[in-house]
């Protein structure tokens, strides 16, 4: 008789279960739909905003999309013998390119690495400062490189320097930031077994917390060196030198010289992929012995 | 039912299994022993279609399943659940999303997304947590639960897959011993009343002893032992462990009782 009775509250209890997890479904499901239904609205909304804002009109221009790329493809493919020379030619100005964002990244990683360790709750030096830091590396990336570029140039002259700073600047603190978020969740215990024999801030922070955090770091660095060549690339359309001052006069309207804007668009994809390639290997070379005693 | 033959698997240049051929003619429950490195997890990846076998076949119902891909090898994989040492739940998610996962061979992605199980699914999935005693635990997220209740709700998971055959990766390597024995009994419950295969990986004798029918042994790759329980003397054991004659199945053993009887056995000569 009691074991009956024990089935039944089983039952009744199993039941209510029930009823209480499809309630909480229900009301998901429910926020769920409301979501969409407002996404949906403020993307169509946003569009027919911008559709009327716009000057040309996007299904104008819709069909038109693909003239520049045709002309471009269409000239260097009856110039196809220039390009290996083309490409000797622009070689050196893409070198100058990679140097300003390899210079820059550098720097720029050093700078984000203190920065970081600064600004980590657990981590920091001073942890009132913390704020400081923060907020220090929140400027640092919120001026873009071009104006910083553009007033360097107006006060040094146009050349690399000015765009190895400006985009050094910005990357102190778009590195600082992602290397932060790294060291919070990179383990304390370490740190700690080094404080207790005794060691000072920049040794704990050298040794405790960069062996844990370099393979992240490494991959957060590739890909900022990525970006920053193709900043460099940009920063030249202003005067700061490398491919981009070539590419902007051999891009002009009706010159042309589309096939050296070709060779050109070729150097930088394979630039790009190739750095890419470099990184995943870099990579997985540091993460490799962990790898192995995963597997063991 | 299931036919293993001549089943190897390379990495690089290591045989993780070594030309391991197996029949396995009617539901059972079946535990695979052997020491780590021995090929036992590898044997029951390529099972399941995680790993790719290098050579040899697999059949089951004299259906080849070793060639099978896209659809028709995940559906297999539905048919054939896996249970993983360190459970492989999505902690974030809650214990009934996890047990409904089991069914997301029949569900399409857009369904999924937006939550939209039938009502149905989702009570057979609180009625398969009750079975396993952790009901009350549906709503929380995965990641609150203790080893125990996490592993028996990858259960779930695989029983919510109604599958053909369940395979077992260790399921209480990570388990302290009384939430091994609960995850044990429930997988031998789940063999008794539903007649499902289950094939267990073991890394300890005395439960491969208490709760199958037949027992698998493997060193380096090779099944050199394939037997009842009764037939796995201590000799084959140190055998199948390459151990020495110091080799004793209570140093190896998690059950809470095993120390009793090594205590015991300590005491005699003293």
């Amino acid at each position: 008789m009691s074991e009956m009775t024990a089935a039944h509250a089983q039952g009744a209890a199993t039941a209510q279960i029930r009823e209480s997890y499809m309630a909480q479904t229900r009301r998901k499901r429910l926020y769920g739909t409301m979501m969409l239904v407002v996404f949906v609205a403020l993307m169509a909304s946003g569009f027919m905003t911008a559709e009327a804002r716009n000057a040309g009109g996007f299904w104008g221009g819709l069909h038109q999309i693909g003239d520049f790329p045709a002309a471009l493809l269409s000239e260097a493919g009856e110039k196809l013998s220039e390009l290996p020379a083309n490409l000797v030619t622009y070689f050196p100005a893409l070198v100058e390119t990679i140097n300003i964002a390899a210079v820059s990244t550098l720097i720029g990683g050093v700078g984000g690495i203190l920065l970081s360790m600064l600004a980590t709750r657990g981590l920091a030096l001073w942890p009132r400062m913390i704020p400081v830091w923060r907020r220090l590396m929140d400027v640092m990336r919120a001026v873009p490189e071009i104006v910083i570029a553009l007033v360097l140039i107006f006060v040094l002259g146009g050349g690399p320097v000015p765009a190895m700073i400006a985009i050094a600047f910005h990357t102190v603190g778009a590195l600082g930031k992602l290397f932060s978020e790294v060291n919070e969740n990179a383990s304390l215990k370490p740190v700690e077994g080094l404080a207790s024999v005794g060691a000072n801030w920049s040794q704990r922070m050298i040794l405790g917390v960069m062996p844990s955090v370099a393979p992240n770091y490494l991959s957060y660095a590739l890909l900022r060196f990525e970006i920053n060549i193709r900043a460099s690339a940009i920063l030249g359309f202003v005067g700061a030198g490398g491919i981009g001052y070539e590419l902007k006069n051999a891009m002009a309207w009706g010159i042309g010289r589309y096939d050296e804007a070709a060779a050109i668009f070729l150097l930088l994809f394979v630039t790009i992929v190739a750095f890419d390639q470099l990184g995943s290997h870099l990579r997985d070379r540091l993460t490799h012995g962990r790898k192995e005693e995963l597997l063991a | 039912m299931l036919r293993i033959t001549q089943l190897t698997k390379n990495f690089g240049r290591n045989t993780a299994v070594d030309a391991a051929s197996l029949h396995i003619g009617a539901p059972a429950m079946i535990g695979i022993i052997g020491r780590s490195g021995a090929g036992k997890s590898t044997l029951l990846r390529m099972l399941n279609r995680l790993e790719d076998a290098t050579s040899g076949s697999i059949q089951f119902n004299d259906r080849e399943i070793s060639g099978l891909t896209g659809a028709d090898k995940r559906a297999w994989q539905a048919d054939c659940a896996m249970i993983f040492q360190q459970f492989n739940l999505v902690p974030r998610m809650d214990v009934v999303s996890n047990v409904l996962h089991g069914t997301l061979n029949r569900r399409s992605t857009l369904a999924t997304l937006f939550n939209l199980y039938p009502t149905a699914d989702i009570h057979r999935a609180i009625d398969i947590l009750d079975r396993l005693g952790i009901a009350e635990h549906a709503p929380k997220r995965a990641e609150a639960l203790s080893g125990g209740q996490q592993q028996r709700v990858a259960i779930a998971r695989a029983l919510m897959q109604d599958p053909k055959i369940i395979l077992a990766d260790e399921p209480i390597a990570s388990l302290d011993p009384m939430n091994a024995q609960v995850v044990m009994e429930a997988l031998r419950r789940i063999h008794e009343e539903d007649g499902r295969m289950v094939i267990a990986n073991l890394h300890t004798l005395d439960t491969a002893r208490r709760y199958c029918d037949r027992v698998i042994g493997m060193r380096a790759g090779r099944i050199v032992f394939d037997g009842t329980p009764e037939q796995l003397t201590t000799d084959m054991a140190r055998e199948i462990y390459g151990a020495d004659a110091s080799f004793s199945e209570e140093a190896t053993s998690t059950e809470i009782g095993a120390l009793d009887r090594s205590a015991k056995a300590a005491a005699v000569p003293a």
